[in-house]
């Protein structure tokens, strides 16, 4: 496998604003904008930030520039802030879609570490505050496609999971990462339910992880991420369906075997490792051929046809050449 | 009509105990019907003013087939609340409560084929035999149109009381397998605490009858000897 040469944290730290100072620009910007001069100022002083997207003004905001990775960024419509917020599955916090609205308040996103360890030969437990400067915070605008048949467009915030991966050095022996959530019943209400066996475990083979459309993501809509939707870090593979991107990730793992997954423990004939989007191979219990887009336009909308690999097949088809994927599905 | 039972009158009084049964209100009725259509009428409204939440289609389905579920529960719970409280009266009410389950289940239906399938009778042919849950629940709907179909009075004198009695008697069947439906839509997420209450409420009004019944034999067995 072809790895770049580590070359440290490319940006200068002194590009970096610190956050006292650009949460206090925000004031200043809000202030003026109570003006008619003020207005139109903050509207050119809006360009110059980076985040693309409208903030909603719920959390902490976290800058980010465009993504130039190929893929990243979809002209499809987002989801609304509202929705991508409050239908969500997390099972820790219950399995009905607005339980985590309910209960995930309760979730404490600092202190947060992630240890990053196994075959490495530079393992490392990471603060949350040392991660999110890892690298430069990209926004991407992403398809989600969940198993269950229905999809988003959500405009994420983070970089390329490889940025991380590069920098701990896997050895020969890592064929595959192991992403291990947090499971803390404090303040975890539904980590007694039987559903699935805690932590929530997910995996990716290594060229999985190490593609740039895998994004390791701190923030949503410009902002950092509420705790429904995995705060404080989490990740996204936009061609696999949804419950492979873990949320409110502990551990990293470099492993040498493909990972016992929470769903393939739970339910193997129906979940297996991959779970690439896959208009062709059915779930057993239902079909996989067409997904209801959230919040668009009306009720009565036609479900729409689902992509292969969620419309990223030409960033990542080469992945699975060669593979039978109603076998390896 | 007071006019006519004049004559009997202390007779009358005697058989009516109590004499003024609130569920022989000339409004309870009429209050009913209104009653059993407010869920329907609170889903009408949130799909109008579009505040069924994200996934406005699957909160109309998922809605309609709830309504159901407890429509049916009431229709049972008729006979066996009418002898616990000893209001016979409350018979007049098990044709209505029948008929919403029935007009809930084609909502539930229809919802399910227009807002999921666009009315497309083929997607609809390949999609309910591939989930066992949708088969199921289908089944429990085909078979509530013979019972719906046959619910006015010149269908029971065509039938006649005992055949239209054991044609009726489907209903226990439909119940389990209504039940089984939601049990196995949840199971996917092993969430069964509401599948549990209406599991509770329908064992107990079958097992009621199952008793009854029961007991009715053995009465009559004693009887014979």
């Amino acid at each position: 496998m072809h790895f770049l040469q580590d070359r440290g944290f490319t940006l200068p730290s002194s590009e970096i604003t610190p956050r006292a100072v650009y949460e206090d620009r925000r004031r200043c910007l809000r202030l003026m904008a109570g003006g008619v001069a003020g207005a139109a100022l903050a509207a050119w002083a809006g360009r110059e930030a980076m985040a693309q997207m409208q903030r909603p003004g719920k959390l902490a905001p976290l800058p980010a520039q465009r993504s130039a990775v190929p893929g990243a960024m979809t002209m499809e419509k987002p989801t609304a802030y509202a929705d991508v917020t409050s239908y969500n599955n997390f099972y820790e916090f219950g399995t009905d879609k607005s339980d985590p609205g309910a209960n995930a308040h309760r979730l404490k996103t600092r202190p947060w570490t992630v240890a990053v360890e196994g075959e490495v030969s530079k393992p490392k437990v990471y603060d949350i505050d040392e991660l999110l400067k890892l690298a430069p915070q990209e926004e991407r605008i992403y398809r989600l496609r969940c198993v269950e048949g229905w999809s988003m467009v959500i405009p994420w915030v983070g970089y390329s999971l490889a940025e991380l991966v590069r920098r701990v050095e896997p050895t020969g022996n890592a064929k595959y990462v192991e992403f291990v959530t947090q499971a803390d019943p404090k303040s975890m209400s539904h980590l007694d339910s039987r559903v699935l066996e805690w932590p929530y475990v997910e995996g990716l083979r290594l060229d999985e992880a190490m593609h740039p459309l895998a994004l390791l993501a701190f923030g949503l809509y410009g902002e950092v991420l509420p705790n429904v939707n995995g705060a404080p870090v989490r990740l996204v593979v936009p061609w696999k369906y949804g419950f492979k991107s873990g949320k409110s990730i502990v551990k990293i793992r470099f492993v040498d075997k493909e990972p016992r997954t929470a769903w393939v423990k739970a339910a193997p004939k129906e979940y297996g490792f991959y779970s690439n989007v896959n208009p062709k191979v059915d779930h057993p219990r239902w079909s996989q051929a067409t997904e209801r887009r959230i919040g668009e336009d009306g009720l009565f909308k036609k479900r729409r046809p689902t992509l292969m690999f969620n419309g990223y097949e030409s960033q990542v088809g080469q992945l699975y050449a060669g593979m039978d994927l109603a076998r390896q599905f | 009509m007071s006019a006519v039972l004049e004559p009997d009158r202390p007779v009358a009084r005697a058989r009516r105990a109590p004499p003024r049964s609130p569920w022989l209100h000339p409004a309870a009725k009429p209050l009913l019907f209104a009653l059993s259509l407010l869920p329907f009428a609170s889903l009408l409204h949130g799909a109008w003013t579009d505040s069924l939440g994200p996934n406005p289609a699957e909160a109309l389905i998922r809605g309609t087939g709830d309504w159901t579920l407890r429509f049916l529960c009431l229709t049972l719970a008729v006979t066996p609340l009418r002898e616990w409280t000893g209001q016979p009266a409350l018979a007049r009410w098990r044709r209505m409560l029948g008929l919403f389950t029935f007009f809930y289940v084609v909502l539930h239906f229809l919802a399910y084929a227009w807002l999921d399938m666009g009315f497309d009778p083929q997607a609809i042919a390949r999609d309910i035999p591939k989930r066992p849950f949708a088969l199921v629940g289908f089944t429990a709907f085909l078979l509530l149109l013979p019972l719906a179909a046959t619910s006015f009075n010149r269908a029971i004198k065509a039938l006649g009381a005992a055949r239209w009695q054991a044609l009726h008697r489907l209903v226990y069947l439909i119940a389990g397998l209504a039940l089984l439906h939601f049990f196995w839509m949840r199971a996917a997420k092993n969430n069964f605490a509401e599948v549990a209450v209406y599991a509770a409420v329908l064992g107990v009004l079958l097992g009621w009858r199952a008793l009854r019944r029961m007991r009715r034999t053995r009465a009559r067995t004693a009887a014979a000897r």
